[in-house]
């Protein structure tokens, strides 16, 4: 599957279930913008590799609302040690998904060790996450997002055509805690 | 006053753990420093406070964002060295967006380090926050617990990071 059609299916996910969406930096923002904005999605300019746990962060002050985080390869790399911190606090709102392309796909698809054959789930369960499942198919990809834990999703390596986001980080944070207290007085 | 309460004024942990409950901190993530155990303790047990010990630094600022945004008063307690690890993070996620940050750090490599390998990050800790115009406050134990209250106002206000640098001397209670 393309990753563009993943972050679709997420985008629907995140809106049916009120769902707080972090979407990591470079084209994942760019193609969640593209394919769904929605105040609830946070989008990360920078800080590559903190997504999973400013999604972490989110869920242990949140937790009666649901956090899901989109990820990569190359991201989750950088930040191995988050695993272990997730696995730790296992918070029941929080669903890390890896979108795994096995390459830096904002960079120039240089490939990542999960080219090589490093398994993103099979480090995730060691690291001690509890529900870990391993997504190859589009269609096996919904179920999967209404989960907990950690997903990895296989996709194929490529960025769709879209364009960069043109909202400022002030305008995105904003709006994002509006949409947190709005849901938190209503 | 009362000479034990000098006495407890002066034990340095309980002077930061006072600052941070003042501050309403309720949220901290951290790394550990021999220098912060008696602290790390005093918070873990507070039941006020979620504390998220992290495998890394920078890991710790990522937290606290997503906690801030929540609705939390975050602190990162860490060594110096871990600012290191922190830098990137601290300039594309708090500061680009705004987001306020307390961090208490243990300031090693500082006069009366034993340790060699802390001294070159001891003394870059001061320049590497004024070149990211990041305020910090070194206060001695007298101090600490309104400089830590002050600082998290100060990162409140400004929505920005601001450490509180705590050196060898002050856990001397110096």
């Amino acid at each position: 599957m393309k990753r563009m059609e993943a972050i679709k299916l997420a985008a629907e996910a995140a809106q049916a279930q009120d769902a707080l969406l972090i979407s990591n930096i470079g084209y994942p923002s760019r193609e969640l913008y593209a394919a769904k904005d929605r105040s609830m999605n946070f989008y990360m300019l920078g800080s590559m590799g903190l997504a999973s746990s400013i999604g972490l962060g989110l869920a242990l002050g949140l937790p009666a609302r649901r956090v899901i985080v989109l990820d990569g390869d190359g991201s989750v790399l950088m930040n191995l040690g988050t695993l272990a911190t997730i696995a730790h606090y296992a918070p029941e709102n929080y669903l890390l998904v890896i979108l795994d392309n096995c390459c830096y796909g904002s960079t120039g698809s240089q490939p990542t060790c999960t080219h090589l054959g490093t398994d993103l789930s099979v480090l995730a369960l060691a690291a001690g996450v509890k529900f870990v499942r391993k997504v190859n198919n589009l269609d096996d990809l919904p179920p999967a997002l209404v989960g907990r834990g950690v997903v990895v999703v296989k996709v194929e390596p490529g960025n769709a055509s879209v364009p960069v986001i043109d909202l400022s980080p002030d305008e995105i944070i904003e709006r994002f805690m509006r949409s947190i207290r709005l849901a938190e007085t209503s | 006053m009362t000479g034990q309460n000098d006495s407890i004024k002066m034990n340095p942990s309980l002077a930061v753990f006072r600052g941070l409950k003042r501050a309403e901190i309720d949220f901290a993530t951290s790394v550990p420093c021999v220098n912060l155990q008696e602290l790390l303790d005093l918070v873990g047990k507070d039941p006020e406070i979620i504390h998220v010990p992290v495998t890394r630094e920078e890991e710790g600022v990522g937290l606290c964002a997503g906690a801030w945004m929540a609705g939390q008063r975050p602190a990162l307690l860490m060594q110096n060295s871990g600012l290191g690890n922190c830098i990137n993070a601290l300039a594309s996620l708090d500061i680009l967006y705004g987001i306020p940050l307390l961090m208490v750090i243990s300031h090693r490599g500082g006069l009366g380090e034993p340790m060699v390998g802390q001294v070159p990050m001891g003394r870059l800790t001061a320049p590497l926050l004024d070149a990211m115009e990041i305020t910090h406050f070194s206060p001695d134990c007298t101090e600490a617990e309104d400089a830590v209250n002050t600082a998290w106002s100060l990162a409140a206000a400004s929505r920005r990071p601001v450490a509180v640098l705590l050196g060898l001397d002050f856990w001397r209670g110096t």
